[in-house]
Parts: C-alpha cells; sequence; structure tokens
C-alpha cells in the first residue's frame, strides 16, 4: 500500500503542486520573512500586517557545505544506515535572503559553486510504516528532481 | 564609559574531565580570588555565567557557585546568552560596580560538556529554530562554519591550506599554554589526514566541546587604589548588542538569514557591529590593538573575525595570515592563548577565559606566549540567537 505524504513540520512549505517555501510579508513595507512566524521581525514595521506568501521558487547559491556524520536527534537517519549529504544556503531571487536546506541526493560538492542557479524541491526527509515524510530541499536549477520523491 | 579593575584571574584548565561542573567554577574562583588578594568574605556580588548542560543548578549558577564557595550574604546574578554568557556577566558585574551597587565582585562561569555535536532540548520542538535545523536540515553548528569557510574560498581565494594554517598556529600557541586542553603542535599534514566533518572543514579544524571554569576579581578604580594596586588591567569596553536587522547573514541556528529586499545594506553584517560597540566604549580603534582572542569556532573563522575587528579589509584576512602578522612575535598576535583550538570550548566559561588571558597578556605574565609590550588587547565571540560579545581591556 502507497504511503501517505506528509509535511515533515506544517506550515513552511507545500506540499501539492509547485514546490514553494511559505514565508511572511510586510504589507506595506514589503519585507520577507522565512519563517513567517519565526523569523525576526523588521523594527521599521513593527505594526505592519504580515501576509502569507510564496517564496520564489530559484535562488543563487551563497554557500554550501556537507553532513559526513549524523547529527543527533532529532535528526532521523533515513534508511538503515547514515548516508553524508550536502547542504545548501540559497539567496532568493526576489526576497533576497538566504535559506538553507538539504541538496537532494545524486548531487555532489564538485557539482556546486557560490553564485550558480539553484531551485526547490520538495523531497522525502524519512519514513516510517506509513508516511512519507516531506522536507523541501535545494537542487541545481534543470537538475529536474522537482516533484515530490 | 568609565574604566572598572581586574584584580585576579583565574582557570581550572580546559580538558575532558567528566566531573561536576561546580569543582571547575570553585577552583577557578578560588584562584583569581589568590591572584587578586582578595577574601571571598569581601567580595559583594557574584555574577554568573549560566550553563544549559549541567541541569538546574546550571541555570542559577551565581547561587551554586556562591554557594560551593560558602554563602556570605553578598548580591547575585545568573546569567545566560550562549557562548557570550561569559561577557553579559561581566558586563552585569561592570554595571554594579559602576552604579555603586558593590565594589568588588566575582565573575564566574564553568561547564562539563557531553561528547559530539551539541544538540537542542529534547522534545517535538516545531517553533524552536535550534530543534528545526536538526531536524529538518541536519545543519550542526559545524555545517554553519563550513557554510562560511566555503565562502570565503569563492569569494576571497582562500584555500584549505590557509585554513589549516589558521589551526597550526593556534596549536603552536596553544603549546605554552598549561591551562590549554591540546597542547600538541599540530602541522598540517595532521590536519589534512583528519576526517572531513563539514565539507571544507577536517575534525582538527572545529571546535571540540570542553571542560572547564574560569573567573575574574573585579572592582572600582577607587577600591583597586585603596588596595594598594596602582596600575590594575582594566575593563575599557565591554560589547552584549544584538544583530541590526537586517543582518544578511545566516547565523546560528536560524532557517534564514533576514531579507534585504526592502532595506540595508547586505554588507554590513552582525560580527562587524560586536567589535564596533566595543571600540567606542573604549575609545580605542584597531590599529591600538597588540593582540586580540577570538572565537576561532573553526580555523577558517578565525580569518573572519580578522576582517570583523577591522585588523584588515574584507577579504585580505590570509595575507594578515601567510605573512606571519598574526602568529606570536607577528605584528598583531591572534589567540596567544591557543584559542579554540587549544581548547574547544566550555560556554559559559570561554569568554571569560578570553579575558583571563588578556589580564596575565598585559602584566606581562603569560610565560612564552607573551606579546612582548602589550597594553591594549580585545576578545570578541557571539552567541547563538544573536548575543554579541566582545571586550576590550587596557592597561
Amino acid at each position: 500500500m502507497a504511503k501517505t505524504a506528509v509535511a515533515a513540520v506544517e506550515g513552511l512549505f507545500t506540499v501539492d503542486g509547485e514546490p514553494r517555501l511559505i514565508g511572511g510579508r510586510a504589507r506595506s513595507r514589503g519585507s520577507y520573512f522565512f519563517p513567517k512566524a519565526l523569523a525576526g521581525a523588521d523594527p521599521a514595521c513593527l505594526g505592519d500586517e504580515i501576509d502569507e506568501v510564496l517564496l520564489s521558487r530559484t535562488g543563487r547559491l551563497w554557500s554550501f557545505t556537507t553532513g559526513e556524520y549524523a547529527p543527533p536527534a532529532p535528526f532521523v537517519v533515513p534508511g538503515e544506515e547514515f548516508e553524508p549529504y550536502v547542504i545548501a544556503a540559497v539567496e532568493l531571487a526576489d526576497e533576497r535572503l538566504v535559506v538553507l536546506g538539504q541538496v537532494v541526493a545524486g548531487v555532489s560538492v564538485g557539482d556546486l559553486s557560490v553564485g550558480m542557479e539553484m531551485e526547490l524541491a520538495i523531497d522525502v526527509l524519512y519514513s516510517d510504516d506509513d508516511h512519507d515524510y516531506l522536507v523541501w530541499k535545494w537542487a541545481p536549477a534543470g537538475h529536474g528532481q522537482s516533484g515530490a520523491g | 564609559m568609565d574604566d572598572i579593575a581586574i584584580l585576579g584571574a583565574g582557570m581550572h584548565p580546559w580538558g575532558k574531565w567528566g566531573r561536576n561542573f561546580v569543582e571547575y567554577g570553585v577552583k577557578a574562583a578560588r584562584d583569581a580570588l589568590a591572584d587578586a588578594d582578595v577574601g571571598w568574605e569581601e567580595v559583594q556580588f557574584v555574577s554568573g555565567a549560566n550553563s544549559v548542560r549541567c541541569g538546574y543548578p546550571g541555570y542559577v549558577s551565581a547561587s551554586t557557585f556562591a554557594n560551593a564557595l560558602g554563602f556570605t550574604g553578598c548580591q547575585l546574578a545568573s546569567s545566560y546568552a550562549a557562548c557570550a554568557s561569559g561577557a553579559t556577566a561581566l558586563s552585569v558585574a561592570r554595571a554594579q560596580i559602576l552604579a555603586g551597587v558593590c565594589d568588588v565582585a566575582l565573575v564566574v562561569g564553568a561547564e562539563s560538556t557531553p561528547k559530539g555535536f551539541f544538540a537542542p532540548n529534547a522534545g517535538e520542538r516545531h517553533e524552536d529554530p535550534d530543534w528545526l535545523r536538526f531536524h529538518l536540515v541536519g545543519a550542526t553548528n559545524p555545517a554553519y562554519f563550513a557554510l562560511y569557510a566555503r565562502r570565503r574560498m569563492e569569494l576571497y581565494g582562500d584555500t584549505s591550506k590557509d585554513f589549516a594554517a589558521v589551526k597550526v598556529k593556534n596549536s603552536r600557541h596553544g603549546v605554552f599554554n598549561p591551562n590549554a586542553r591540546y597542547t600538541k603542535e599540530y602541522d598540517a599534514d595532521d590536519i589534512a589526514n583528519s576526517p572531513m566533518v563539514a565539507d571544507p572543514l577536517r575534525l582538527l579544524e572545529i571546535c571540540a566541546t570542553s571542560d572547564g571554569g574560569a573567573a575574574l576579581v573585579v572592582s572600582s578604580l577607587e577600591w583597586a587604589t585603596r588596595r594598594g594596586v596602582d596600575n590594575p588591567v582594566r575593563v575599557s569596553g565591554i560589547s552584549t548588542v544584538s544583530p541590526t536587522y537586517p543582518n544578511s547573514v545566516i547565523e546560528l541556528p536560524y532557517l534564514a538569514s533576514d531579507s534585504w529586499a526592502a532595506a540595508g545594506d547586505e554588507t554590513m553584517t552582525f560580527k562587524d557591529d560586536i567589535a564596533g560597540r566595543a571600540y567606542e566604549e573604549a575609545s580605542v580603534s584597531p590599529e591600538d590593538l597588540d593582540f586580540a582572542e577570538v572565537y576561532d569556532l573553526s580555523s577558517a573563522y578565525e580569518l573572519d573575525w580578522y576582517e570583523h575587528i577591522g585588523l584588515c579589509r574584507r577579504g585580505d584576512a590570509a595575507k594578515l595570515l601567510r605573512a606571519g602578522d598574526t602568529a606570536l612575535g607577528g605584528r598583531i598576535p591572534v589567540n596567544p592563548s591557543g584559542g579554540l583550538g587549544a581548547f574547544g570550548e566550555a560556554v559559559p566559561a570561554q569568554a571569560i577565559a578570553q579575558v583571563c588571558e588578556m589580564v596575565w597578556q598585559l602584566r606581562g605574565q603569560a610565560g612564552q606566549r607573551q606579546v612582548e609590550g602589550a597594553t591594549v588587547g580585545l576578545s570578541i565571540n557571539h552567541g547563538m540567537f544573536g548575543h554579541g560579545s566582545s571586550v576590550i581591556c587596557t592597561r
């Protein structure tokens, strides 16, 4: 039986349709926030309404690294054994803010360079018997892995 | 800002001793009191830097240490500001002294640490950025350090050899420090052969977690004079600033940086602001420094600090390093103590330990790691979630 796909943490990204991060935008000032509820406020617009907005799908690679050893909980090792992974920090095109995320499998640091175009993907973070738990990840633009895993 | 005097400094050696953190703090406090020739019963105020890894006694560190030394009815305050806790505790003591609430205070911090990566608090914590970054991204502290390191390589042409050279330099300094945890002199091959942890950073380039304790006895200048201390080391500036929005650098433990779409200068960052405030308070400029103690959470991170404290322009830090300017005997030695590379980090004690090193350097008591004729030193670090920490000492 197919597993049910759910967000690993709700409210941070879309799980249906085009992969997008869910952020906030100050209505009059135009500052962006991610995550909407947890980002630091803009002191210049404390009274501003913060609207929920979908953030840019693409941006430029700000920096990148790897996780060569399994982090402690609440990191969940997907599968039987820990596999090293790549982390990217991407500056969103319109919002001018940098968002962390893992990079989709199959991309190594040798494939990456600061400034290259990246796009958002939704992928499986880990699974249990009934569910695939989803998260956003980054992929080089045109990498072709943008649907739910 | 008026100065205060530092009368005494004391430390418990850094290591992985596995004992109660209170022991480390008490040993450091006793040493600082002896160094100051001040009796415990004379201390009017205890300013504790808290630990969040040692249970409830760590959250009320001032009373924990005071009780272990024997309650005397003195006033207490306990501060937590992550890695900035020590500087925050010192700033509280300074405020009490300058306000006339007390004449002499003890500042103390200590910690006993678990092995491996620091981890967030337990539970399902969807509103805690520290929890989210581990759960959703697997972004450990070294991952953030590595992002900054990689950016230096891509923007400024720094190399892995440069980063390794920082560790080599600091290990040479640490050899001469009896309080350091690692007193082995490493060479570039040792570092290149250590395991990759977060590309491009290898195990020997990433700050370990350590046990340790550090303490200071501080007083008003008048009280120091009354005690016959004519020329004490002085605290001339303390910075505990927050970032200023928008900060374009993604900082621990957040998932994202601020946005600078609406306003802001993406070239100004939190770490530039921290030193700025300390310089302003102390009426000192980068050219006045004789040495600096900076938070080398990674080898590459030390290079970031050269620029943030104004030793050189953005992107030029590796040039200073390659020229030997920041080694002992160079123009502006950085981390003569050996830094975190030689110590590992005992969170609430570390910023106090940086000040201990400044005390010994400015008194000319630093032995083989002495910076000759030093009269002005700066220490700097930051606590995650946005706590600045910088102290300028003069003599």
